[in-house]
């Protein structure tokens, strides 16, 4: 009799809902993807470039845990010129593999078992795991759609427990493509304010914001002391493989996120280190170039996705930021899941169910613009058919 | 609408069979400020034409393009123009561009054989006064044209589902 070697800690979170469409995806010609959450372009040549020459010459080595210095100063820079949240760059920065590297570091270094996590429902798949794995509870703050999906003072109000320490605020909004206004944080910061609350602000899709200026949470007064920034590469400079991240918090949180980090991981890859810092230094000298052109193609079709969802009768309220559409399916008189499971086999349309980023994503399915435009209006055709068939 | 011209310009470069009321919802402007801005730009000689561009090795058709370096003698008061001009008047020329460097003008001609191409080079072109001389060659294979690469399918290495 052998007993279980697995943790049962990590055996109870559930295995990402994706997973099944992506099995029955994968084995069928002829799909159109709507369900990636990648740019579909690949990453800038010259920064591409920046990677072989620091190859060819021979730059193969670890580098400081942080990060190289070079790119934290940057970072700094960037930080400050593109969302006026001023971090030293000698002791409030750190490079990470990837944003989800940061955002597991932050609730490692924050978070007790036993504590309370404000997750956004429907959001990101890998927060509330990421919570369960340090032992604390993810509470769902409960997002509607009659708001367009961003936190109010309310939902938030209604999640809160005597234990809650932390929110996780991610904005612009993988899957619902929402994004919040400074009054919209503001009022959020009112609630950070008041029940002392960390805020780990994921805003990886920063650059991607289509109405409206972007604003960095850190950036309202008195929030920079409780916020944990996490940002990266990957969205804004089509950079997802390199896996490149980074965290800006108060020194006495970053220096704890470091700790874990130089123990477990070292330091992120040096090549994936050096691109960045040429996305950066390049970007800084003509004013993000390459970040513009990637907005705007997504910016046309993001209005071109949402017209064709209206069109074809389903709810859809205007996504402001990130690639996504985030349409109802309600009036189908299907769920999200049996809706995106016929128009797959039946129509060779790939889409993500709402509900794999939470329950109220019910009644939802994740539909992603960055698709090459013949192949999406290709797919709003089948989509079509798929509707006039039910 | 000089920031819809551009933006029509950039679609219209990429595909200018795009129907006027896509362009619409891209730019987020209205169908008539879209037709207005591309009818000021045709009748501003900014969009000249709208043309495919054709893998001709693929389409059954014998077809030969050369590219002739010309050295010529400019002219007083008018410059290499009044040269270039006589140039591209020939129905066989596609493009002629003025060039920095060892020679002056870069002729691209299309013909339907090896042999009117060099008749056009020895006959029409090289009789012109003005001209001093040529060097012509002729293209291989075409890899890419225009931003359209020629050889091979670009593929997307994306996963089909990603959270």
């Amino acid at each position: 009799m052998k007993r279980s070697f697995v943790n049962p800690h990590v055996e109870s979170v559930p295995p990402s809902g994706i997973r099944r469409f992506f099995d029955i995806a994968g084995t069928m010609q002829g799909a159109i993807s709507l369900g990636v959450g990648e740019p579909d372009f690949v990453t800038p040549y010259h920064i591409r470039n920046a990677a072989i020459d620091s190859l060819l010459d021979g730059e193969t080595q670890y580098t400081p845990n942080k990060g190289l210095q070079s790119l934290l100063d940057e970072i700094s820079r960037y930080m400050q010129d593109r969302f006026h949240v001023s971090y030293d760059p000698a002791k409030e920065i750190m490079v990470t593999v990837g944003a989800s590297e940061a955002i597991d570091l932050a609730l490692r270094a924050c978070i007790q078992p036993g504590d309370d996590v404000l997750v956004p429902d429907p959001g990101y798949v890998s927060y509330a795991p990421c919570v369960s794995f340090v032992g604390a509870n993810a509470i769902p703050v409960v997002t509607k759609a009659e708001d367009e999906f961003r936190m109010t003072k309310e939902c938030l109000e209604n999640a809160i427990t005597p234990h809650t320490k932390a929110l996780i605020l991610p904005y612009p909004n993988n899957p619902t493509g929402a994004v919040m206004s400074r009054e919209d944080l503001m009022n959020v910061a009112a609630v950070a304010q008041a029940h002392d609350l960390l805020v780990i602000s994921d805003e990886i899709y920063a650059e991607l914001t289509y109405v409206g200026e972007m604003t960095a949470f850190a950036s309202l007064p008195g929030m920079k002391e409780r916020t944990i920034t996490i940002n990266g590469f990957s969205k804004a400079f089509a950079m997802t493989g390199w896996r490149l991240g980074y965290a800006c918090a108060p020194r006495e949180i970053l220096s704890q996120m470091n700790k874990i980090h130089q123990y477990t991981i070292m330091c992120a890859p040096r090549q994936a280190q050096v691109a960045a810092l040429q996305a950066l230094r390049r970007g800084r000298e003509n004013g993000f170039e390459d970040v513009v052109t990637m907005r705007e193609s997504y910016n046309r079709r993001r209005r071109v996705m949402l017209d064709a969802l209206r069109k074809m009768g389903l709810d859809c309220f205007e996504p402001r930021g990130a690639f996504y559409c985030f349409p109802s399916v309600k009036a189908t008189g299907l769920s999200s899941e049996e809706f995106c499971t016929r128009l797959l086999q039946e129509h060779k349309v790939v889409c993500v169910p709402g509900e794999a980023f939470g329950s109220s994503g019910k009644g939802h399915i994740r539909c992603c613009y960055a698709t090459d435009m013949n192949r999406m209006l290709e797919a709003f055709e089948r989509m079509q058919a798929f509707l006039s068939s039910l | 609408m000089q920031a819809l011209k551009m933006q029509v310009l950039e679609i219209l470069n990429e595909d200018c069979r795009i129907p006027l009321e896509r362009i619409a919802t891209m730019t987020g402007a209205s169908l008539e400020n879209v037709a207005q801005a591309i009818e000021e730009m045709e009748n501003d000689r900014i969009i000249l034409h709208y043309s495919p561009i054709i893998n001709w090795d693929k389409a059954d058709k014998e077809r030969v393009e050369g590219m002739i370096e010309v050295k010529v003698t400019p002219q007083r008061d008018l410059g290499f123009d009044a040269i270039a001009g006589r140039i591209y008047r020939f129905d066989e020329v596609k493009s002629v561009y003025l060039m920095s460097g060892s020679y002056d003008l870069l002729v691209l001609v299309e013909a339907h054989t090896l042999k009117d191409l060099a008749a056009f080079v020895s006959e029409k072109l090289s009789t012109l006064e003005a001209v001093t001389g040529t060097s012509t060659s002729f293209v291989l294979k075409r890899y890419k044209q225009d931003g359209v690469i020629f050889v091979g399918e670009r593929s997307d290495n994306r996963l089909a589902v990603i959270p």
